[in-house]
C-alpha cells in the first residue's frame, strides 16, 4: 500500500493520467513487474493489470452491478450474466463486502458505487489498483470500511496506489508514503516513522501554522490571535456595523423540487452575527442547490430568505450582492469569468461603481485590483486572465472580491477543496477575521476537520433536509458522520 | 540512431505575435492549396493571385468597386459579430438584412414625396426596426424558453426570402414592366455619396462608425463587460450579478437592427429598388466575416474589405483570365477554413522530443 501525497497541482492527477494511458509522457519508463511497458490508452492500462477507481465514477446508473463489471470487460457475442454474478459475488467477497449483483447501481450509495468501481476493476484482473481520491466522497463509515477492504487487497499481495491530499488517511492507511511537490517526488518515507506535520512540510515545502481551535468552545479572540500568528498582511477588519442582537441571515421553510425529490426540503437555518454555521453532509445531498438558491442563481419553490431584514427570496444575484451578502461557491469557475482578467473579474459584481461618465474607469478598476491582490497576497498582475492562475490564487480572486465589500454575511462553500496548506489556511484566517469583525458565516463544506476548526455551530443536511444541529463542542466525527449518512437524529 | 519525435504540447499563455503569424501561415496555405484548381482552370496561379488581390487596389475606379463590395458584409459581420461576442449565436442576419430592405422599401414606395433630407434617415430608421423586429422572436423565445437561438434564427432567413419573393411577386410588382421588382423609390431616397462625387456611398461611413462604437463599447464601458463577461462564461456573469437574459436579448437586438441597417443601406445605396437579389448571401457571408475577423470590430472591418478585394478581383479574373467566377467564393471559404483550423494552434507549442525509450530499443 503506497500512498501518493501531494498538494492539488503537484501533478498527482498527472502521474496518474500517464498510469492509466490518459496521457503521454515525454520521457521515462513504466515498469511492471521489472519490465518496461508501454501505455498509450486505458486499454493498454488494463491488459497491463493497471485497474483505476476516479472521483467520477463511470458507472451506467439504470444498469446492474453485474452489468457494470461484465460492460468493463465485454467482448463481443451473448453476454454471461450467470457468469457475470459469480465474478461479482467473488470479488465482492475478496474485498470484504456483500453487495447484491441483481442491484441497479443508481439505487446504490455513493460508498457502494465506488465498491462496484472496485469490482470493475478487480473482474479485470488487475495487479495494481489506483484510488485517486477516494475518501472525498464517502462519509466516515464508509471511509472505515474502504479501509478494510484495501487491507484486504494489499494482504493478499495487491498492489495499492492512495492518491489523496488528506494526511491523516494517508498515515492510517498506508505502508509507504511518496510525497509529490511540483512534479518532484521529494521524498518516499516509511508511514511508520512519519509524523504529520513531517509529512506536511513535505507536502508544502515549508512549516505550517495549522488553524486550529485552541480550545472546544467558541473564543473569537484566540481565533484572531493564531490567525494574526500566522504572517499574512493587512488582516485588520473594520468592525461592521451589524445589529447584534437577531439573525444576520435567515433561512425559512426553504424548498426546491429536484428530479426525483425535493432538492431543498424545508430548510430552516438562521446565522447570527459574529457567528460561522457549518453545513455537513455528503456531497449531493442539496449543499449544491442551497448554495445556488442563497446565491441568487436558482429561485426556490418555496420558503424566505433574509439578509438583514432584506428579504432577498428569488432576488437576483445583482440585488443579492447589494443586500449585503457575499458568496464563495464550490465551483469557482461558475464565479470568475476565466478569459477576463484579475482586475475585471474583482469589479464585476459591482461595475456601476467604476464608472466614469460613460466609460470605465480603468485607472480605479487598476487601483482596486492592486489593493486587493496586495491585501489578499494573491500572485498574479491585475491584467493577467484568471484561467492562467492556480486554483488557490482563484480562491483569492473570488475571496477578494466578496469580501471587499464588507458583506454583513457570507455563503462560503467548499472553500478549501483543492487549496494546498497554505492557501487554504489564508482562506481561514480571512473567515474567522469575518467572524471578529461581525459577520455571519455559512460555511458549506465535506470537509469535517475544516467545519470543527472553524464553525461554532454545526448542522447537517441530508437528503434536502437539516437532520440535526451540534453545537462544535459536542460535534465528533463520529456522531456527524452518523448524522450524515441519514441514520441518526440528534 | 537517436530519433525525435515531433510534438504539440499545450501552452499556457500565447505570445502576441503568434495569432498575426498563424494567419501569414494560414494565407500561406490557402494559396498552396488553391494553385491546383487555378492551375487546371487554365491559369498561372501568381498571376491569378495578382488579380484577385492587387489589382482591385490599383485603381480608383475598382477601389471604389471593392469598397462598394465590402459595404453590406461590413453591416452583417458586424450584427453577427456583436451577438456572438455576447454568446447569442445569430445565424439569423440574412433574414435581418432582407427585413431591413424591405422596411426601407416600405418607406420609398409609400412615402414617395418626402424631401432628401428626411427620406433617407427614414427609410434607414424604418429598416432598422424592421432589422430589430425580424430578431425579436428567436430573442424572445431564447430568453424566455431557452429555445436555441441558431434554429430560430437561421430557419427565419428562408421566410425572409420567400416575404419578399411574395411581395415583389403580389403587391410590390414592377406596375411598368411586371417584372418581379419594385417600382424605383422616390426621388429623395437616394443615399449620398460618401465623398462628394464617389459612388461609395454613405451606408459605408454608417458602417464604420458603427464598427467605432462597438470597439469603444466592449472596450470601454461597462455594458461592454457585461456582454464580453456574458460570452464567455454566463454562469460566472450570471452569478456576478450580470443579467444574463437582459444581455443576450439586447445584443440579438442590436444584432438585427444592425443586419437590418446594412439592408437599407444597400437597397437604397444600390439601384434605389427592392430585387431578389438584394442581399445574395451577404447574411451569411457576415458569419464568415465576423469568425475571420476574430469578433473584433477591426478585424472585421479588414475582414469585410478583404472580402470585397477579393470578390472584385474575382469578377476581374473571370473576365481576363477566363477563371470561373466561383473561384474568388473558393478562395474565400478556403482562408475560412485555414484560418479557423489554423488558429487551433494558438494553444500548442510545437517540439520535437527524443524517441521514446521502446523506440529506441526497437532501432
Amino acid at each position: 500500500m503506497h500512498a501518493l501525497l501531494g498538494e492539488n497541482g503537484a501533478g498527482k492527477t498527472t502521474l496518474m493520467r500517464i498510469l492509466y494511458g490518459l496521457s503521454r509522457p515525454d520521457s521515462g519508463t513504466i515498469s511492471i513487474g521489472g519490465e518496461p511497458v508501454r501505455i498509450t490508452s486505458p486499454a493498454d492500462a488494463i491488459t497491463h493489470g493497471i485497474g483505476m477507481v476516479t472521483q467520477h465514477f463511470s458507472l451506467v446508473g439504470p444498469m446492474t452491478v453485474t452489468d457494470n463489471v461484465l460492460l468493463a470487460g465485454a467482448g463481443v457475442g451473448r453476454l454471461d450474466r450467470r457468469n457475470g454474478r459469480r465474478l461479482v459475488v467473488e470479488a465482492a467477497e475478496r474485498i470484504g463486502v456483500g453487495i447484491d449483483p441483481d442491484a441497479r447501481v443508481d439505487r446504490l450509495s455513493v460508498g457502494e458505487q465506488q465498491r462496484v468501481e472496485i469490482l470493475k476493476a478487480l473482474s479485470r484482473d488487475c495487479r495494481v489498483l489506483i484510488l485517486d481520491e477516494p475518501t472525498a466522497v464517502l462519509v466516515p463509515q464508509d471511509i472505515e470500511s474502504l479501509f478494510r477492504s484495501i487491507r484486504r487487497l494489499t494482504d493478499a499481495g495487491m498492489g495499492v496506489l492512495f492518491i489523496s491530499h488528506k494526511l491523516r488517511e494517508v498515515t492510517t492507511i498506508s505502508d509507504r508514503v511518496s510525497v509529490l511537490r511540483r512534479g518532484r517526488i521529494v521524498d518516499t518515507v516509511a508511514t511508520r516513522g512519519a509524523s504529520i506535520p513531517q509529512l506536511a512540510e513535505l507536502m508544502v515545502g515549508r512549516r505550517t501554522v495549522g488553524v486550529r481551535r485552541s480550545d472546544r468552545q467558541t473564543m473569537h479572540d484566540t481565533d484572531l490571535d493564531a490567525a494574526r500568528s500566522i504572517d499574512e498582511p493587512d488582516l485588520e477588519v473594520d468592525a461592521l456595523d451589524v445589529p447584534v442582537d437577531r439573525p444576520i441571515l435567515s433561512i425559512r421553510g426553504l424548498r426546491l423540487a429536484g428530479p426525483s425529490r425535493n432538492a431543498l426540503d424545508g430548510i430552516e437555518l438562521t446565522v447570527n452575527p459574529g457567528e460561522i454555521v457549518g453545513v455537513a453532509g455528503v456531497s449531493g445531498n442539496g449543499q449544491t442547490e442551497l448554495v445556488q438558491v442563497l446565491s441568487g442563481v436558482r429561485h426556490p419553490d418555496a420558503g424566505t430568505i433574509e439578509v438583514n431584514q432584506t428579504d432577498i427570496t428569488g432576488a437576483a444575484a445583482a440585488d443579492v450582492i447589494a443586500a449585503g451578502l457575499g458568496r464563495i461557491t464550490e465551483d469557482r469557475h461558475a464565479c470568475v469569468v476565466p478569459h477576463l482578467t484579475v482586475e475585471q473579474n474583482l469589479v464585476l459584481e459591482d461595475l456601476h461603481r467604476f464608472r466614469r461618465g460613460p466609460f470605465l474607469d480603468k485607472r480605479a478598476i487598476r487601483a482596486h485590483a492592486s489593493e486587493l491582490i496586495e491585501r489578499f497576497s494573491i500572485k498574479a498582475k491585475p491584467e493577467d486572465p484568471v484561467a492562467t492562475l492556480s486554483g488557490g490564487n482563484t480562491q483569492k480572486v473570488l475571496l477578494g472580491r466578496a469580501l471587499s465589500r464588507d458583506p454583513l454575511a457570507l455563503v462560503v462553500s467548499q472553500p478549501t477543496r483543492g487549496l494546498d496548506v497554505g492557501a487554504a489556511e489564508f482562506v481561514h484566517t480571512q473567515l474567522i477575521a469575518r467572524r471578529a469583525a461581525g459577520a455571519g458565516v455559512l460555511l458549506i463544506s465535506e470537509d469535517l476537520e475544516e467545519l470543527l476548526a472553524l464553525a461554532d455551530r454545526i448542522v447537517v443536511i441530508y437528503e434536502g433536509r437539516l437532520v440535526g444541529e451540534l453545537p462544535v463542542a459536542d460535534a465528533t466525527p463520529e456522531r456527524l458522520g452518523l448524522l450524515m449518512a441519514g441514520e441518526a437524529a440528534a | 540512431m537517436r530519433t525525435f519525435v515531433p510534438q504539440l504540447v499545450q501552452r499556457g499563455r500565447e505570445p502576441r505575435w503568434l495569432a498575426p503569424l498563424l494567419v501569414v501561415v494560414a494565407v500561406a496555405l490557402v494559396y498552396v492549396a488553391t494553385a491546383a484548381p487555378i492551375r487546371a482552370a487554365g491559369a498561372n496561379p501568381a498571376a491569378a493571385y495578382e488579380r484577385y488581390v492587387f489589382t482591385p487596389l490599383t485603381s480608383t475606379s475598382s477601389l471604389t468597386e471593392v469598397l462598394l463590395a465590402a459595404t453590406p458584409i461590413l453591416f452583417t459581420g458586424l450584427a453577427v459579430a456583436v451577438a456572438f461576442r455576447s454568446g447569442y449565436y445569430n445565424i439569423g442576419a440574412e433574414g435581418q438584412f432582407l427585413a431591413g430592405a424591405v422596411g426601407a422599401s416600405f418607406a420609398g414606395l409609400y412615402l414617395p414625396d418626402l424631401p432628401g433630407p428626411l427620406a433617407v434617415p427614414v427609410a434607414l430608421l424604418l429598416g432598422a426596426a424592421a432589422g430589430v423586429a425580424w430578431a425579436l422572436l428567436p430573442a424572445l423565445l431564447r430568453v424566455n424558453f431557452r429555445i436555441d437561438e441558431v434554429v430560430t434564427t437561421l430557419l427565419l432567413n428562408p421566410v425572409a426570402l420567400l416575404g419578399v419573393q411574395g411581395l415583389l411577386n403580389g403587391p410590390w410588382r414592377n406596375t411598368g414592366s411586371g417584372f418581379p421588382v419594385t417600382d424605383d423609390f422616390g426621388a429623395g431616397y437616394e443615399m449620398p455619396p460618401a465623398a462628394p462625387g464617389a459612388r461609395v456611398h454613405l451606408g459605408l461611413v454608417i458602417a464604420v462608425v458603427i464598427a467605432v462604437v462597438i470597439w469603444v463599447v466592449l472596450a470601454r464601458t461597462a455594458t461592454g463587460l457585461r456582454v464580453r463577461a456574458v460570452g464567455l462564461s454566463p454562469a460566472a456573469a450570471g452569478f456576478s450579478g450580470v443579467g444574463v437574459n437582459r444581455v443576450l436579448f439586447g445584443s440579438a437586438l442590436v444584432s438585427g437592427g444592425i443586419a437590418g441597417l446594412g439592408g437599407a443601406s444597400q437597397v437604397l445605396g444600390v439601384g434605389q429598388q427592392l430585387t431578389n437579389e438584394v442581399s445574395g448571401g451577404y447574411g451569411y457571408t457576415g458569419i464568415v466575416v465576423a469568425t475571420l475577423g476574430a469578433l473584433s470590430a477591426v478585424g472585421v472591418v479588414l475582414v469585410a474589405l478583404l472580402l470585397g478585394d477579393i470578390t472584385v478581383g474575382a469578377q476581374n479574373a473571370s473576365l481576363v483570365l477566363q477563371l470561373p467566377p466561383q473561384m474568388g467564393d473558393i478562395i474565400a471559404a478556403s482562408l475560412l477554413l485555414a484560418v479557423v483550423s489554423v488558429l487551433v494552434l494558438r494553444r500548442y507549442k510545437f517540439r520535437l522530443r527524443p524517441g521514446r525509450f521502446t523506440g529506441e530499443q526497437a532501432s
